[in-house]
């Protein structure tokens, strides 16, 4: 059937100028620190120690240079990228597991564990902080284990950040998965633990694609931990990049440059995987 | 009989390392705290904690005694906090309602935009923070030179981080920052909306404006109560926007309770009057939840 020139949903045009309007103003305000950032990172230090200018007086890279030697930069992104990936990798493992056992079987307790989960995402990060930190330096000094101030106890802080959503992201994509599967593969004489990996992960890889790129923008972008958590060789980014601001000074134009540096990584991989991000948040979500 | 226990035990042993991580890093962490709100616990005591000496309900006194200075700055705080919340969600949520319904339909760069929305929720909350407090530098800030040099809105340009103007700041960086969430929430919600109900709506004659009143709305309510709840425990809680906008000490009008709390516990060292601030905190948070899962779940089933 041949469609309508002018459909009978076609909207008015009162509809499509407050759209137009609406959109463009968002989009406006969703994109002034972008360009603030990146225009000011070409800038020479005098255009950001005067009055804001539009257009820089002289387009310059020499900020993407001195980023690196002002503060130990490479240090942190280290540090950063070391924490975030274990992170990422033994939430998305963990999670995997916890998923399986929960959307594939009824036992005792499933629902208290995953209200539970849940709710400790819900909690103020201030309310166990102080106790973890203490917990970290009381095990350190009982057992010798270092926690605090190292990137063994960052990883296993942040981690735990991740798990609740990404268990509860993988269960709706595991529900989804048609359990003629799992039993066409128990006939086949494989094991829980087989099933699981020869089946249901390969079905849900998007799914995990999803929860790996929420797990790493968790870990890359946590700060109140970060804070309290590293010393001055673990530090990551996110208490680094104060690093630009002086006494008497701040380099406004590496600021800019370094917050730009440290974006792009996230930024290009949310961007490139959000289809699967958006269909993982709508998988779980909208139940 | 073995292979049978083995069976039984193994959702268990697929829960075993998500389990002992959440008790280790959040359960654990929030029974110490509320042993640590009833003891003295200041620097003297941060390696052997359990020496403390006990002081009953005492933190608790001096945190809700209004008439001494920490009673009267945590009640700012809270109230702060309170106004900051119901303005950041508001305008988040109206921002994401608005932006996903203006987007239900496709046109010509809607994949575009889309992404361009979801930049702020995908930048890391420091870099977009400080760039917010470049924006808002009085003397070389971009905000001040449109209003000033441009748009001539301001006389004197005003300082945005420190004095009251700080709650305006605040408040503009969060919305920022929380409504692609919404919009990125309520997007997969319209999704699940039938095509059928607007076609049949619009055979009835029914304007733009009046579906998405009549129909897009309530299909979204159960997205909304979620969604509004999440925003609220959130945005209660944030500690990063304040955090790196104004250091670790916020101006008195910006000072969310998250910050208050974290300057009363390691600027004084004193984690006994932090802890029963935090659990205080705690227990107002479960309250509301409380409050607004019963409240909607009952308004739910009414309209059902």
């Amino acid at each position: 059937m041949p469609r309508p020139l002018v459909s009978p949903m076609a909207p008015p045009a009162s509809f499509l100028w407050v759209r137009r309007i609406f959109l463009t103003l968002l989009t406006v305000f969703a994109l002034a620190p972008v360009f603030v950032m990146i225009s000011s990172s070409l800038k020479p230090l005098q255009d950001v120690q005067g009055p804001f200018r539009w257009i820089p007086s002289e387009v310059t890279l020499r900020p993407y240079i001195d980023i690196w030697s002002t503060v130990p930069l490479w240090d942190y992104f280290v540090n950063s990228t070391i924490v975030s990936l274990c992170a990422t990798v033994f939430s998305v493992v963990i999670a995997i597991f916890a998923a399986y056992a929960v959307s594939r079987y009824r036992f005792r307790g499933r629902r208290v564990f995953t209200m539970t989960v849940l709710a400790t995402q819900m909690l103020p990060g201030i309310l166990f902080l102080l106790p973890l930190f203490l917990i970290f330096v009381n095990i350190g000094d009982a057992t010798g284990i270092a926690l605090h101030g190292t990137r063994g106890g960052l990883i296993l802080t942040y981690l735990t950040f991740s798990l609740p959503f990404s268990i509860w992201m993988l269960v709706g994509y595991f529900d989804s998965i048609p359990r003629e599967l799992d039993e066409a593969a128990a006939m086949d004489g494989c094991g829980p633990l087989r099933t699981l990996l020869q089946i249901i992960v390969p079905a849900a890889v998007p799914g995990i694609i999803a929860v790996s790129v929420y797990a790493f923008m968790t870990a890359w972008g946590e700060v109140l931990f970060a804070s309290v958590l590293t010393n001055d060789t673990t530090r990551t980014l996110a208490i680094g990049l104060k690093g630009y601001a002086t006494q008497y000074d701040v380099y406004w134009n590496q600021v800019m440059a370094a917050s730009l540096v440290v974006s792009v990584p996230v930024v290009a991989g949310f961007l490139l995987l959000q289809r699967y991000l958006v269909t993982g948040l709508t998988a779980g979500a909208v139940k | 009989m073995l292979p049978r226990l083995r069976r039984a035990a193994l959702p268990y042993l697929l829960l075993l390392p998500a389990l002992v991580l959440e008790l280790l890093i959040h359960l654990v962490p929030m029974v110490v705290g509320i042993v640590m709100s009833f003891r003295q616990l200041t620097q003297f005591f941060i390696r052997n904690w359990s020496a403390a000496p006990w002081t009953g309900f005492g933190n608790y006194r001096v945190a809700v005694d209004f008439s001494a200075p920490i009673g009267k700055s945590l009640l700012n705080s809270f109230w702060v906090t309170c106004s900051f919340t119901l303005l950041a969600v508001g305008f988040s949520w109206l921002l994401g309602t608005a932006a996903a319904i203006f987007m239900q339909e496709s046109f010509w760069g809607r994949g575009v935009l889309r992404a361009v929305f979801l930049i702020p929720y995908a930048l890391p909350v420091y870099a977009a923070v400080i760039t917010w407090s470049f924006m808002f530098q009085r003397d070389t800030g971009l905000i001040n030179h449109v209003l000033g040099d441009e748009l001539h809105l301001v006389g004197e340009k005003p300082f945005w981080l420190i004095g009251d103007n700080s709650f305006a700041a605040l408040t503009v960086v969060a919305v920022w920052k929380t409504w692609p969430f919404a919009f990125l929430t309520l997007m997969a919600g319209l999704q699940n909306i039938p095509r059928d109900l607007y076609e049949a709506a619009a055979m009835d004659g029914a304007s733009v404006w009046q579906q998405i009143r009549q129909i897009t709305m309530p299909a979204l309510r159960p997205v909304n109560q979620v969604l509004l709840l999440v925003l609220f425990l959130w945005t209660f809680n944030d500690f990063n926007t304040p955090y790196i906008l104004f250091g670790a000490s916020a101006p008195e009008a910006a000072d969310l309770i998250s910050i208050h709390i974290y300057q009363a516990s390691f600027v004084t060292w004193n984690f006994g009057s932090g802890s029963a601030m935090s659990v205080l905190l705690l227990l107002f948070l479960l309250l509301v939840t409380a409050v607004y899962l019963v409240l909607t779940s009952r308004w739910r089933d009414a309209d059902a």
